[in-house]
């Protein structure tokens, strides 16, 4: 789960690290108002899960609250890479001498988080990590000691040539690690890190993506959910306790186990179809996750057939029949569905599928061919 | 022989006492498992299923001699168990639960990383050495006892890829889920190591998917280690970068970790890739036929 900036440093704020006056507003007046309050010439910042917002216009300066006013009313409303800006975050400027970039994230390789930076702030570290990799320095935690501060320091001071800076800088690690660890996060990242004129060191950027898997003990940092960045039907899908990623395919699927559901996707496109959808119905499936499952599918208007993939082990094949049943009576698919059921009480469910005639298949091959077949029709 | 599970594990359920770990404990029991004890704190001195439960690990392991657990309790509880698990000197841990925080992994892996304790998993199906044992959730029968050693990263693709090997008769060694999550306990070079060294195995099957680059690295050790045939099928070539795809490990980021790539490396070392899980079986006999490779030196890790 993605925060937005002010959301962030709002964390950062908390944990002492150094981050700029500033709040969020949702109109021009609230940033007039916010801009007076800050008293001196401001930044306005779109606030949306996107990157690249300077480049699209979404990020202006202001040198007085009428300004602010009227560069919000600007911001709010307009459109980053197909995201509606309905937030904006009104925050006081700064000069700038240098800027760098510290980001911590999970490295699935070397299994431990790891603290990266790099004197080239500003820019996406995904960027320099291509160009130039021999510019980013990493330093590896190791989760159970923590972070230690004369490592942090070490960091610090490939980055920075003044001990000063390189000290207040290593003491930014340190909260940000905090943060990182703490909250559950898979990033936590400052970029840019200013030093001014005046060799004050600000956070003047903050980014945060939650582990979802951790967001179990944050009750308060699922507060921060933003629903309107959320695709609907994602979220609709995991209150149903189903995995749903939308395609841009007229092939609806619908497959228990989330390895068996990419090959099934990947299957309808080999034999020259296109899948409308990622869905894993999850384990121990009830009836009722199969209509929600079909409701979601059947919002899509471009999908012209459904195709069943189901390997029963824990799933029973005999639940997954009878919802297919209800979805049937209860939604009258526009679409027609074809099935293919193996496993657990694989033959229970055949019983229950002859009787409302629907279409079936043996193998996972032949389901795919025969949706494909009938989104022709 | 098999690999990490065999007629001599003893199996305890931590866990027990829940709906999951009780289902699958009675499912365990009826494929032959071994299960000699079950874990539940605050239930000892009951029965579930006539197995045992005890309070604690270490009682189980006194009272019983266990050497393998599996785990089927709540996310938040589970590095608990396995920790415990861990310092009761079980030598293999079976972690099932999904949802773990990745936090939570990566204090559990670098502990055991110092300690004699193999984990499989978290989120994944289990382990089978067909018509011997099961420590997991699979479906007992669709498995057959053979020579193709199969590993996976995901569940229910496993049991596609098993069935259609039973299907033409293709048997299995050993059929080990490592689990869809970014920190597993063991990956795929650990486990084509030991299927290397097994006399049972002639050939591995490798099912992996999209997130992360433990399938190049596994590209890399075959290169280098092994004398064994390997095929692959590899999930995910159409899904969109940015998008976690059910398992939590499987997502594409910054264009890293795309199938594209996985496949790539496969293919430049000589590995045959399927399609379709259909084509798995045909690849396998393809390589079973051609005459065996030179045994090559395998490095010892753990």
């Amino acid at each position: 789960m993605k925060l937005h900036e002010y959301q962030a440093k709002e964390i950062f704020a908390k944990y002492g690290i150094p981050v700029p006056l500033g709040e969020m507003a949702a109109t021009p007046q609230q940033a007039s108002e916010i801009a007076n309050k800050i008293g001196k010439p401001v930044m306005i910042k779109a606030q949306v899960h996107v990157g690249g917002r300077g480049k699209a216009g979404g990020i202006k300066k202001a040198s007085n609250a009428w300004e602010a006013n009227k560069i919000a009313s600007q911001i709010l409303g307009m459109e980053i890479k197909g995201l509606k800006v309905k937030k904006v975050l009104v925050t006081e400027q700064k000069q700038i001498k240098s800027e760098a970039y510290f980001g911590i994230i999970v490295d699935r390789k070397s299994k431990k988080p790891v603290i990266m930076a790099s004197a080239f702030g500003g820019v996406d570290i995904e960027d320099i990590a291509k160009k130039t990799p021999d510019l980013i320095y990493k330093l590896e935690v190791d989760p159970i000691m923590g972070i230690f501060l004369f490592k942090a320091r070490d960091l610090a001071s490939k980055i920075y040539n003044d001990p000063a800076i390189a000290g207040k800088t290593a003491n930014i690690l340190m909260k940000l690690y905090r943060v990182f660890w703490e909250n559950d996060c898979s990033l936590a990242e400052i970029n840019p890190l200013v030093v001014t004129n005046e060799n004050e060191v600000w956070a003047l950027d903050a980014k945060i993506v939650l582990d979802d898997n951790g967001l179990i003990r944050h009750p308060e940092l699922e507060n921060l959910r933003d629903l309107d960045e959320e695709e609907k039907d994602e979220m609709e899908a995991k209150a149903n306790g189903l995995s749903f990623v939308k395609m841009d395919g007229d092939i609806g699927c619908v497959v228990n186990g989330a390895g068996l559901a990419m090959a099934t996707m990947d299957l309808v496109k080999h034999f020259g179809g296109n899948p409308a959808n990622f869905l894993d119905v999850g384990g121990s499936s009830s009836p009722d996750k199969v209509v929600a499952a079909l409701k979601i599918i059947l919002k899509e208007p471009k999908v012209k057939a459904i195709l069943f993939n189901i390997f029963g082990g824990i799933t029973r094949c005999d639940d997954i029949a009878n919802g297919i049943v209800t979805a049937t009576q209860e939604l009258k698919p526009r679409v027609p569905i074809v099935v293919r059921l193996v496993g657990t009480n694989e033959e229970k469910a055949r019983k229950i599928l002859e009787g409302i005639k629907m279409p079936t298949a043996n193998s996972m091959e032949e389901v795919v061919k025969k949706a494909i077949e009938l989104s022709r029709k | 022989m098999s690999i990490l599970v065999d007629k001599n594990s003893k199996v305890i359920v931590q866990g027990i006492t829940g709906r999951d770990g009780s289902f699958h404990t009675q499912q365990m029991l009826d494929y032959g498992t071994s299960v000699v004890g079950g874990v539940t704190p605050g239930k000892g001195n009951t029965k579930i299923h006539g197995v045992p439960v005890f309070n604690s690990v270490q009682e189980a392991v006194k009272k019983t001699a266990a050497n393998t657990s599996v785990i089927y309790v709540p996310a938040l509880y589970a590095t608990d168990a396995i920790y415990e698990a861990a310092e009761a000197g079980i030598s293999l841990v079976v972690c099932i639960t999904e949802g773990i925080p990745t936090n939570d992994m990566l204090k559990i892996y670098n502990f055991l990383k110092k300690n004699h304790t193999r984990l499989i998993g978290p989120n994944c199906p289990g382990v089978i050495t067909p018509e011997v044992t099961k420590v997991g959730i699979m479906p007992g029968q669709i498995h057959k006892k053979g020579n193709v050693g199969v590993v996976s990263r995901s569940g229910t693709l496993t049991y596609e890829v098993v069935w259609n090997l039973t299907l033409v008769n293709l048997g299995q060694s050993t059929c080990i889920g490592i689990g869809g999550d970014p920190i597993i306990g063991t990956n795929f070079i650990d486990t084509l190591e030991l299927f290397e060294k097994d006399s049972q195995t002639e050939a591995v099957v490798l099912i992996g998917e999209i997130g992360g680059t433990d399938e190049e690295d596994a590209a890399n050790f075959i290169k280098e280690n092994m004398s064994k045939p390997v095929v692959a099928f590899i999930a995910g070539r159409t899904a969109p970068e940015g998008k976690r795809m059910g398992h939590a490990g499987a997502i594409i980021s910054a264009g890293s970790g795309t199938a594209a790539e996985k496949i790539k490396a496969f293919q430049e070392i000589g590995v045959p890739v399927a399609d379709s899980p259909a084509q798995l079986p045909v690849l396998v006999k393809n390589v079973l036929e051609k005459p065996k490779k030179k045994k090559k030196k395998v490095l010892s890790k753990k």
